[in-house]
């Protein structure tokens, strides 16, 4: 099976109406095909922004960013997760999943479901299902878009610590399985620790790449050890850029 | 004077088989109905176009005040003598009250619409249809049914009273006729059958309707 496409970041600059620094000028990161990226940065940065414009949906840029080659704005769309769940409350799980996946794919959808634990809920509303598997179904749609290139706005935030490790494992596994490409937006180092190849910290303004560093251990082969070190070196290189 | 109500039901049977009952409702209520959804129709119309663009708000922010605050009865004076004592000037004039009230529901209704939803749509790119199917009549529907339920109560009240002004037939017309005659047991019989017919709408028409449209709001209580 392929790995998830290769990403390019060249913005030359980004800049919203009326404001004097550039949110982003002359930022470039590049992102091996089927790796796990983290975006790190203090709120207010721009890593939220710059997730947009990776997924096309922000366009009003100057510079590039390219998905396997192709302009971002007409690759085909991204496995996006967001902040919160944002599923449709008018529709169930399994209706919530088809009505963002192009051909509407029940099959697809249903196996989806049931690879995040979640098959006997198809049926549920929203409302009907906990914080967390909420957060599951988001995944699985995410996924059942497209699991090539799943990009996620700080997607285990509030959640408790039980949860955020059950869904932490299940995310690697998914992962694993699809090769996905993936940019991880966070805030906290330990999200990198856990689950990413490579952590990038942006930071000032406009931003740029304060710190990036390839995690030597492979992920799945982290001790909870290796994962408290580089969660202390991740938190300290941020703390020393800013 | 103060006719019992055994004598009110013996009236309205008498009224309903050899009297105008029958007749009478069927023009108010077909009078009601197309104005109802005239006014739906093009109050959700101009409604979401104001919500949605901000130059033709306020161009005409001022005229929807204008209409919301008109007198109905000006409204329908003026038409009567514009147009004459036709059904056509006095469904017009319904339409006139109606419209604004829907204009100012479905606008709200479009200015609350979540932002939040429109990025997902634009995230995972999908199709205007469905993004208008599942996303945004959704979110619509709560002022729509609002907007149709307060509708449905002005309507019939209004109608009724054009009907008084100058109308060939109708409820109103001829609860006038029996005013003439201070004829209290048929101002009476008529004013139950109203009720009776407005009690079958609510709960063979509009409960069910808000029951199907927003059952998920329902299953969250």
């Amino acid at each position: 099976m392929a790995p998830g496409p290769r990403v390019e970041i060249a913005i030359a600059e980004k800049r919203f109406a009326g404001e004097a620094p550039p949110l982003f000028a002359g930022l470039s990161i590049d992102i091996e095909p089927g790796s796990v990226l983290a975006l790190l940065g203090r709120s207010g940065v721009g890593k939220s922004t710059l997730l947009r414009m990776i997924a096309g949906i922000d366009t009003s840029f100057t510079g590039t960013i390219a998905i396997g080659g192709a302009p971002a704005a007409s690759a085909p769309p991204p496995g996006f997760v967001f902040q919160d769940s944002r599923l449709l409350p008018w529709l169930s799980a399994l209706e919530n999943m088809l009505a963002v996946t192009p051909e509407r794919n029940v099959t697809a959808a249903r196996e989806w479901l049931a690879r995040v634990g979640l098959a006997d809920a198809e049926q549920a509303l929203p409302h009907q299902l906990s914080g967390g598997m909420q957060r599951r179904v988001a995944l699985a749609r995410a996924l059942a878009v497209n699991p090539k290139l799943l990009l996620l706005d700080e997607p285990f935030v509030s959640l408790d610590r039980q949860l955020v490790d059950d869904l932490h494992a299940l995310f690697r596994k998914l992962i694993a399985a699809a090769q996905s490409t993936v940019i991880l937006v966070s805030h906290l180092p330990e999200d990198a620790a856990r689950l990413a190849d490579r952590a990038v910290l942006i930071g000032g303004r406009p931003a740029r790449v304060m710190g990036d560093r390839r995690l030597a251990i492979a992920r799945d082969q982290r001790s909870p050890r290796d994962i408290l070190n580089l969660t202390e070196e991740l938190a300290q290189e941020a703390e020393a850029t800013t | 004077m103060f006719p019992g109500p055994v004598e009110v039901i013996g009236h309205i049977w008498q009224l309903a088989a050899t009297g105008d009952l029958v007749p009478d409702f069927e023009k108010t209520l077909l009078r009601s109905a197309i104005a109802f959804v005239i006014s739906m129709v093009a109050g959700s119309a101009i409604g979401i176009a104001l919500g949605r663009v901000r130059w033709l708000d306020r161009l005409f922010a001022g005229w929807v005040l204008v209409g919301l605050n008109l007198p109905a009865i000006v409204v329908a004076i003026l038409l009567y003598i514009w147009l004459g004592l036709t059904d056509f000037a006095l469904i017009l004039a319904v339409i006139t009250n109606k419209v604004p009230l829907v204009v100012v529901t479905m606008r709200e209704g479009v200015r609350s619409l979540s932002a939040d939803y429109d990025e997902l749509a634009l995230a995972f790119r999908m199709p205007f249809t469905r993004r208008l199917r599942l996303i945004f009549l959704p979110q619509l529907m709560p002022f729509f049914l609002a907007a149709a339920r307060t509708g449905l109560a002005l309507i019939w009240k209004i109608v009724l009273i054009f009907e008084v002004l100058g109308s060939d037939g109708g409820v109103g017309f001829r609860i006038a006729i029996f005013f003439q005659f201070f004829d209290v047991a048929g101002i009476l019989a008529y004013t139950v059958s109203f009720i009776v017919v407005v009690v079958v709408v609510e709960y063979g028409v509009m409960r069910p309707l808000e029951t199907r449209i927003s059952s998920w709001r329902l299953a969250r209580g």
